[in-house]
């Protein structure tokens, strides 16, 4: 998942101040400074590492434009200033004009989260005008279109002709691309694919574990050596095209000895909603048992952000067990990842496992391991890889994440 | 980056939002999927970055507003560094 803007505001130097340092309020708490609109789940492509959860076809229908744009005044009127669109595949929504115009109206900064497939010369122009700031175009490089995108082929051709668009739209050209053990070995084509299509920032991220990603864990976590190789190369690249591109390289965090921030803390500046009007402290959330998720269909943000329990479960430490409770650490990382700690020990309240302190962390370790095996074997896993489509979301069990895919062990 | 001179003319870079967030009570810089809060005096020498400005006006223009004098250098150095973070950039 990309930082929150409190995360990568950091370090801005002595004369300004990163959120979430702001102001509290009478209940203590900031406002929801991100608000991510997760506009349909509707999505043309297959990617085997989305986050989306598994059962997304099993979910309510998506919302009316009408209660779009009344999520978006009300967030709004509490602070919410960073706007994300997503989905799925935002361009899917034919209303996605009408809903930027909304939120540019109100003063957000509004970020397109798109794979560029359906951004036509039209589209792009009408959402320009809207008042659209930024679009993120994302590598779509599911395995089904590795060779093709390897290639440099077709996936480079649309690629190449979305880049130009939002080039003569005069945006910044920011593109991300998910790494995993099947295409982290071509980082260094994948970075001067970025260069030939004018990118001023790359953000190579590694995937993280949540929902389609997470029943692929074993075919795409790389093994430490590609990591590290992939870090060279990445390494060489910055030294030459420093000043011109920007390059983050977001490690993967079962690689790590401390886990993420995640969230900045959840009900910490996040607040997402998808798109039947679930409302979510971070991406993954409705994984989580026994968290009864508001809806913005029978409850205003204010309220879902300031009194939900779902909201306020997980905020300041009360909720934390050893060894977080105890470790000075924990106001840096808030315990790491609650879906994480879900997913590997069945517990959300556990530790963050990638957290070398917590007694699970042989979970991550072994899991490690069985990469660092398989490469090897440079076999292919005897697992097949699960394509994130509509049957397939259907025919997934859910209420069951430990189970599937991974390998939860008993402590 | 060299010594910048007083005629050059700083705006808020491409891509970046500067805005009063009445929530925050603060001026903020808005960027792709980023925010920077910003203090007082950041906030009120980056409101005065419009592009039109020679960086003179700027420094004469908040020693007015301040009722005081020898902001050249601070200001300077604030300008500096939010060149070399892509928050500003110079117009001819």
């Amino acid at each position: 998942m990309s930082g929150t803007p409190a995360e990568k505001a950091g370090g801005a130097g002595p004369q300004t101040r990163t959120s979430p340092g702001v102001g509290p309020t009478p209940h203590g708490v900031g406002p929801p400074l991100w608000l991510l609109l997760e506009l349909t789940y509707r999505c043309p492509l297959h990617c085997v590492f989305c986050y989306n959860p598994t059962e997304f076809a099993r979910t309510g229908p998506e919302l009316p434009t009408a209660d779009w744009i009344r999520v978006l005044r009300e967030a709004r009127a509490l602070g919410a200033v960073q706007l994300g669109l997503s989905g799925g595949e935002p361009l899917e929504r034919e209303d996605l004009e009408t809903i930027v115009a909304e939120a540019h109206g109100l003063g957000y900064y509004i970020n397109l989260i798109t794979s560029g497939v359906g951004l036509t010369a039209a589209r792009i122009g009408a959402l320009k005008t809207a008042g659209l700031d930024h679009i993120q175009l994302s590598f779509q490089d599911s395995t089904r279109e590795l060779n093709d995108f390897l290639s440099s082929t077709r996936t480079f051709e649309l690629k190449a002709k979305v880049a130009a668009l939002i080039r003569a739209h005069d945006y910044p050209m920011v593109l991300n691309v998910v790494l995993h053990r099947l295409n982290i070995d071509h980082v260094g084509e994948i970075l001067d694919m970025a260069e030939r299509l004018g990118a001023q920032y790359v953000e190579l991220a590694n995937t993280q574990y949540y929902g389609w990603a997470w029943l692929n864990r074993q075919q795409l976590l790389p093994s430490r050596a590609q990591l590290e190789r992939a870090e060279a190369v990445t390494q060489r690249f910055r030294e030459r095209v420093a000043g011109k591109i920007t390059v983050y390289f977001v490690v993967p965090d079962y690689f790590e000895r401390r886990p993420k921030a995640c969230m900045g803390g959840l009900g910490s500046v996040f607040l997402g909603v998808a798109p039947d009007g679930t409302a979510m402290p971070c991406h993954a959330a409705r994984m989580l048992p026994g968290l009864e998720l508001p809806n913005v269909l029978a409850t205003d943000i204010r309220a879902i952000w300031y009194d939900s329990e779902a909201f306020n479960r997980f905020r300041g430490e009360a909720w934390m067990k050893e060894p977080c409770r105890s470790c000075p650490e924990r106001v840096k990382d808030f315990g790491g990842c609650r879906c994480q700690a879900y997913l590997l020990t069945g517990d959300a309240t556990n530790t963050d496992p990638v957290c070398d302190l917590s007694p699970h962390h042989r979970l991550v370790t072994d899991a490690v391991a069985r990469a660092e095996r398989a490469d090897a074997v440079a076999a292919p896993s005897e697992h097949v890889l699960v394509f994130r489509d509509h049957r397939t979301s259907i025919a997934v069990v859910p209420g069951e994440p430990a189970r599937v895919g991974g390998q939860r062990e008993d402590p | 980056m060299s010594e910048l001179t007083d005629t050059v003319r700083p705006a808020i870079a491409r891509g970046m939002r500067l805005q009063w967030e009445p929530a925050q009570e603060a001026h903020v810089l808005l960027y792709p999927e980023g925010m920077v809060k910003l203090n007082g005096s950041a906030g009120a020498i980056l409101s005065r970055c419009d592009g039109v400005r020679t960086l003179a006006d700027i420094v004469a223009d908040l020693e007015r507003a301040y009722d005081t004098s020898g902001l050249a250098e601070d200001v300077r150095a604030f300008v500096t560094m939010a060149l070399e973070k892509r928050w500003l950039e110079l117009r001819e």
